[in-house]
């Protein structure tokens, strides 16, 4: 029988070492698979780790796969503070593509320092709208927002889809459901020559400091912690738990929201219904990773973003799957959560 | 009007109601297993994924259907230990580790399929269950075709509702799981062990589970295709709770689960053409959150659901 | 009582011991029960005498010492250990001071958990129910065997814990705490069962902290303090104060009420009606006055609708009729009006509602006044600092997690942060629920210095000792009832016990 005792300190060299010891289990882990599909175990590692981060382009591509992440990580990790846990990122990012896209195309005419802006925060808007209605009925009729949130996605994902047969079809784009490219102004520009690597990923580390002082130096931080926590002795205090939860699942939804926008602006040009891998699920991964800490988000994030390319990569040439990809990332969900363990209690065997 | 009329008086309709209902049979029972033990299973999704591939797999590689089907029940079943031993003695987040795992049997069914079958054109195809006839009742008018022209894992499901019902209200057992998902501490001054009772429902429910995703392609249809479930799973979770987690209940709302989706399919074809295909498969979706808010109020939530337990905690 | 010392052993407890991290919860302790004894385990909240029960239950497994329990030809054989099962078959049972009841099942199905083997595919229910009722009529317990056990009563929940234990064949019964929620003639009820099963042959463990209980049931007092046996003696001709003070070990002066005329009325509960959502009992059109410089004491068994009582005037339920007025302005029905009005709250729970255990001592002193958009450190800091020293809370500082603290500090904590504020009205919840003599005495301490500064005080409790020796008047809640407070020199215990008993058995 294992007993858990609780550690009265969780130093910080003890948390990042043991996040960073299973993130190396997780890609240990992936050793079975990798030797299952014949791959030469040294050579696979070593040209996941040229792929992501072996030339300049190859740092720019996994700083660019980053960007999303960053922000579906920050959306995951504010969120699962307050124990709200939005699970529909991927749809609400979908969300915030279709509205860059609406507004974005040539609905509105605006200069660029303006236009882009513009497109962005209309992301963020249509992100938070869409964690609205999950926020309300758990904060109203306590259904769970798991359930809800995921359900939502493949509603998002199928009119989007819808979208981008009809009304926002992009008549030049040779048959295909895209949606009309975003407007130069309203694009995020690159920030190197030739490399894909774009303003949203200056975008994202801004929105990462944001929610930092927000969360560690503002009152609505202390709610917002005071109401994961424990929200009963929040609302005992005088703490009014649905407003915290409404703005938590506002910011959330804008975050993801933003990450929809800022992939379309700034990397795409425009939509199409398989714009996301999984991006709103791996944002729970980095968040996770992260320790749910909104600096922390960032070199999770260009961690996994690592991974996929560096999997892209190295499957394209062992001829491995890059579902092997998936497979890292998630099994490093599940060596973080027991890692964590070891950070909160001691364990006593008896 | 008079579609709609048509549509429920064919025989045809029923049989597709029943069929497309089997895999939510499968899975709210699984479900229902393991949340009145206490243990919110969000793995669902990602059993269902792997239960489809590794019985279809099983049967590719030249087994026999059934045993395809005992192959999928002991994925699920693993998987569900997984997440059992995760979850009960370790303590941690039922909704992180649920996540966790969906993430991780999903991708592991899908690197595992791509890996036996390297990037083929056309998915590859096995033979079905074909529709089982029952001396007698099979014949029978209407009713005949309506409801006993079912393929073999259907008649399962429905057995196995019978079984768990069983068990759950008759049986020294039965009276166990449900106790522990009200009182662990309860459970334990009995002299019973909490973690192993919760673990064992776990693992047996996500075998159920499994059999939700093997239906699909070794019953409904005959070949593994990515998205698959499509969310399935999730749809589960929603009728487990709608149907207060009571045996009876939840093999109602998955009949009528399915009545409504053979409903919507067959007016696809009435009203397609002005309609966009989409706002017919968007319904099941948010006819499932519409169940969620409509019971939200009066739900009876098993007292200790996702509430870990550790032993001499009082 | 007599106590005959040539009964044989049927209990041996041996140089126990169990540490939890740094603390001692049980050092070197050494016990015996003779058969037909009824032993009380006396110490204030924290001594120790649970983690000990629980040790031989097989909740917790001792790190040092042996447990051997008489078999039925009387022959000492030890038990295993961290085993309920193994306790169970030995003839051990244990009645849980929190009960161990699943409240959605009925009573048979209760007292039917875990005695058959779970490979059976037979519950045999009326089997079960033949045994039952003839276990009832044997030994005068009575509870009604298909009813759910969310609908009994406090006092039948208990009776049906025993019964539990009883239906396994248990000959030796350890109780924790029973009486901490019957009154006085309920009380009575179960000392007269405990008397005619140890009549009977059985033998009976009995865990208190209540000194006038223990002398009037116990053969023998075991006195345990700070995780050590301090005496073990006959309880014939035993001096109270000499086992208070080995139940403290030093000398505690409680604090002393002096009568006072109370001031203008504060507090005001007109015909409040309240539904408590949780379907316990809620509020009947109670009426109270609060004056300043009184203390009210609220007498009740638990869920008779103190929580109803206490949710009005902390702010967490609205009453669903009738007004609650402060000084004359009606209260708003959220907790962030009823703090803002000046009501100080102790809560019922002060884990659950009352700290955020994650977050700093100085976080949680100012969870109640949270103003303005960005946090100011320093001033936290000064001001948990300041409070830390005038209330004594032993702590590693003001950044430290508050959950690393010992109950009676986070009670401090709480004191501190309800007091800081200088309230007009102060609730007072169950405020000395689980702390030791010393934490409680500072707890009497500082409501009746709030007391004679003028602050109109509702104090629920369940102790009776406490409510008499604090309150000037005394009001008994029965089934959302509230009864016109009596001036407490007018009232005895029996009286208040025999007004809780209007709360009736079956809800």
């Amino acid at each position: 029988m294992i007993r858990f005792e609780p550690r009265t300190r969780a130093p910080l060299a003890l948390r990042l070492t043991m996040q960073m010891a299973a993130v190396a289990a997780a890609l240990a882990l992936a050793a079975i698979p990798l030797a299952l599909a014949g791959a030469p175990l040294w050579r696979a590692f070593g040209l996941m780790v040229q792929g992501a981060a072996g030339s300049a382009f190859a740092l720019t591509e996994t700083l660019t796969r980053a960007t999303p992440l960053i922000f579906t990580g920050l959306a995951a990790a504010v969120a699962f503070r307050a124990r709200l846990y939005n699970i529909g990122a991927e749809g609400q990012l979908y969300m915030g593509a279709l509205a860059a896209v609406a507004i974005g195309t040539g609905a509105i005419a605006a200069p660029p320092y303006v236009l882009a802006p513009l497109v962005l925060l209309a992301g963020a808007i249509a992100g938070a709208l869409m964690m609205l209605g999950p926020t309300l009925l758990r904060v109203r009729l306590g259904v769970d927002e798991v359930v809800t949130t995921l359900l939502l996605n493949f509603v998002v994902l199928l009119f989007v889809q819808m979208m981008l047969e009809g009304p926002l079809k992009d008549p030049m784009g040779g048959g295909w459901p895209q949606s009309e490219p975003i407007l130069p102004e309203g694009s995020l520009p690159v920030l190197f020559a030739r490399m894909r690597l774009h303003a949203g990923f200056i975008v994202a580390l801004i929105a990462s400091l944001a929610l930092h002082v927000l969360i560690a130096r503002t009152v609505l931080g202390l709610k917002i912690r005071a109401v994961g926590e424990n929200a009963a002795a929040a609302r005992y205090a005088g703490i009014s738990v649905a407003g915290v939860m409404v703005v938590v699942g506002a910011l959330s939804g804008a975050l993801a929201g933003l990450a929809g926008a800022s992939e379309v602006a700034g990397l795409k040009g425009y939509l199409t219904s398989d714009m996301s891998r999984g991006f709103g699920y791996a944002g729970i991964v980095v968040a996770m990773i992260a320790g749910l800490d909104a600096l922390a988000v960032v070199p999770a994030a260009i961690f996994i973003a690592g991974i996929f390319v560096g999997a892209d990569t190295m499957g394209r040439a062992l001829g491995v799957s890059n579902y092997i990809a998936d497979l890292i990332v998630a099994m490093s969900l599940l060596c973080v959560l027991v890692s964590g363990l070891f950070t909160r209690f001691h364990l006593r065997f008896r | 009007m008079d579609g709609v009329i048509d549509i429920l008086l064919s025989a045809s309709f029923w049989a597709a109601a029943i069929r497309i209902a089997t895999p939510y049979m499968f899975g709210v029972l699984g479900a229902l297993l393991c949340e009145r033990s206490g243990v919110l299973n969000l793995g669902i999704e990602g059993i269902f994924t792997a239960g489809a591939m590794a019985g279809w797999m099983s049967v590719y590689l030249g087994t026999d259907l059934w045993t395809g089907v005992l192959i999928a029940a002991l994925t699920g079943a693993i998987i569900g230990l997984l997440l059992a031993l995760l979850t009960v003695p370790l303590g941690l987040s039922q909704h992180v580790t649920g996540i966790g795992i969906t993430l991780f049997a999903t991708s592991l069914a899908y690197f595992t399929y791509r890996l036996a079958l390297p990037n083929v054109a056309t998915p590859p195809t096995i033979v079905p269950f074909r529709p089982l006839a029952i001396p007698g009742l099979s014949d029978l008018p209407f009713i005949g075709a309506a409801l006993f022209q079912q393929t073999p894992l259907t008649f399962l499901s429905f057995a196995l509702f019978g079984i768990v019902a069983f068990v759950l209200y008759r049986t020294p057992l039965g009276l166990a799981i449900r106790a522990v998902g009200e009182n662990p501490a309860a459970v334990e001054a009995q002299g019973l062990n909490v973690e192993t009772i919760r673990v064992g429902t776990v693992v047996a429910g996500s075998a159920l589970m499994a059999l939700g995703g093997a239906f699909l392609t070794m019953s409904a249809f005959n070949a593994f295709f990515f998205e698959m479930t499509n969310g399935r799973g999730w749809i589960c979770v929603a009728l487990t709770v709608f149907a207060s987690w009571r045996p009876g209940k939840a093999l109602l709302g998955a009949l009528l689960f399915g009545a409504f989706d053979a409903f919507q399919l067959r007016l696809q074809h009435q009203v397609g053409g002005v309609v966009p295909g989409q706002v017919f498969l968007m319904l099941p979706y948010l006819l499932s959150i519409a169940a969620l808010v409509t019971i939200a109020r009066s739900a009876d939530y098993p007292k200790a659901l996702m509430v870990p337990y550790f032993k001499g905690q009082r | 009582m007599a106590l005959d010392p040539n009964a044989p052993l049927v209990l041996k407890l041996v140089g126990i011991g169990k540490r939890f991290g740094a603390l001692s919860a049980n050092e070197a302790i050494d016990l015996e029960l003779r058969r037909g004894e009824i032993l009380a385990l006396l110490g204030e909240n924290g001594a120790g005498k649970t983690t000990l029960m629980n040790i031989l239950f097989g909740h917790y497994v001792a790190d040092a010492g042996t447990i051997s329990v008489a078999g039925l030809d009387d022959t000492l054989a030890p038990l295993a250990p961290g085993s309920p099962q193994a306790a169970l078959d030995a003839g051990v049972g244990m009645v849980h001071q929190h009960f161990a009841l699943a409240e959605s099942l009925t009573v048979l199905e209760n007292v039917v958990l875990g005695t058959r083997s779970l490979a059976s595919l037979n519950l045999d229910l009326s089997g079960a129910r033949r045994k039952l009722i003839a276990l009832m009529a044997e030994s005068g317990l009575d509870v009604p065997p298909d009813r759910r056990v969310s609908r009994l009563s406090v006092g039948e929940k208990q009776r049906l814990e025993i019964l539990k234990v009883l239906y396994r064949g248990a000959r030796i019964l350890v109780l924790d705490e029973p009486t901490a929620v019957l009154t006085p003639q309920e009380v009575g009820g179960l000392f007269a069962v405990l008397r005619r099963l140890v009549a009977s042959g059985l033998s009976v463990i009995f865990i208190s902290h209540k000194l006038n209980e223990v002398l009037a049931i116990a053969d023998r007092i075991a006195v345990l303090r700070a995780g050590r046996k301090v005496a073990d003696r006959a309880a014939a001709g035993v001096d109270r104060a000499v086992l208070a003070e080995l139940m403290v070990g030093h000398d505690i002066t409680q604090s002393r009420r002096t009568p006072r005329a109370p001031g203008p009325p504060l507090l005001m509960l007109t015909k409040v009606t309240v539904r408590d959502p949780h379907r316990r009992a809620g509020l009947a059109s109670a009426s109270l006055t609060v004056h300043a410089g009184e203390i009210v004491g609220i007498a009740g068994v638990s869920g008779n609708g103190q929580s109803a009582l206490a949710g009005v005037i902390a702010g967490t339920m609205a009453p669903t009729d009738g007004v609650v007025t402060l000084d004359g302005e009606a209260l708003n029905p959220t907790p962030h009006a009823s703090i803002a009005a000046g009501v100080g709250r102790i809560p019922e729970d002060r884990h659950h509602e009352g700290i955020v255990g994650a977050l700093s001592i100085a976080e949680n002193l100012a969870l109640e006044t949270l103003r303005g958009a960005f946090l100011k450190f320093d001033a936290m800091r000064t001001r948990a600092a300041a409070a830390i020293r005038a209330y004594d809370v032993r702590c590693p500082g003001p950044d430290a997690p508050i959950q690393l603290l010992s109950g009676g500090n986070i009670q401090k904590v709480i004191l501190a942060r309800v007091f800081e504020r200088a309230p007009r009205v102060v609730l007072a919840n169950q405020p000395t629920r689980g702390l030791d003599v010393g934490a409680t005495a500072e707890v009497h301490r500082r409501l009746l210095e709030a007391r004679a500064r003028g602050v109109a005080i509702v104090l629920i409790s369940e102790d009776l000792d406490e409510l008499l020796a604090l309150s000037d008047r005394v009001a008994v809640i029965a089934r959302g009832a509230l009864s016109p407070p009596l001036a407490v020199e007018s009232v005895t215990k029996e009286q208040l016990g025999l007004m809780m008993a209007g709360h009736a058995e079956a809800a």
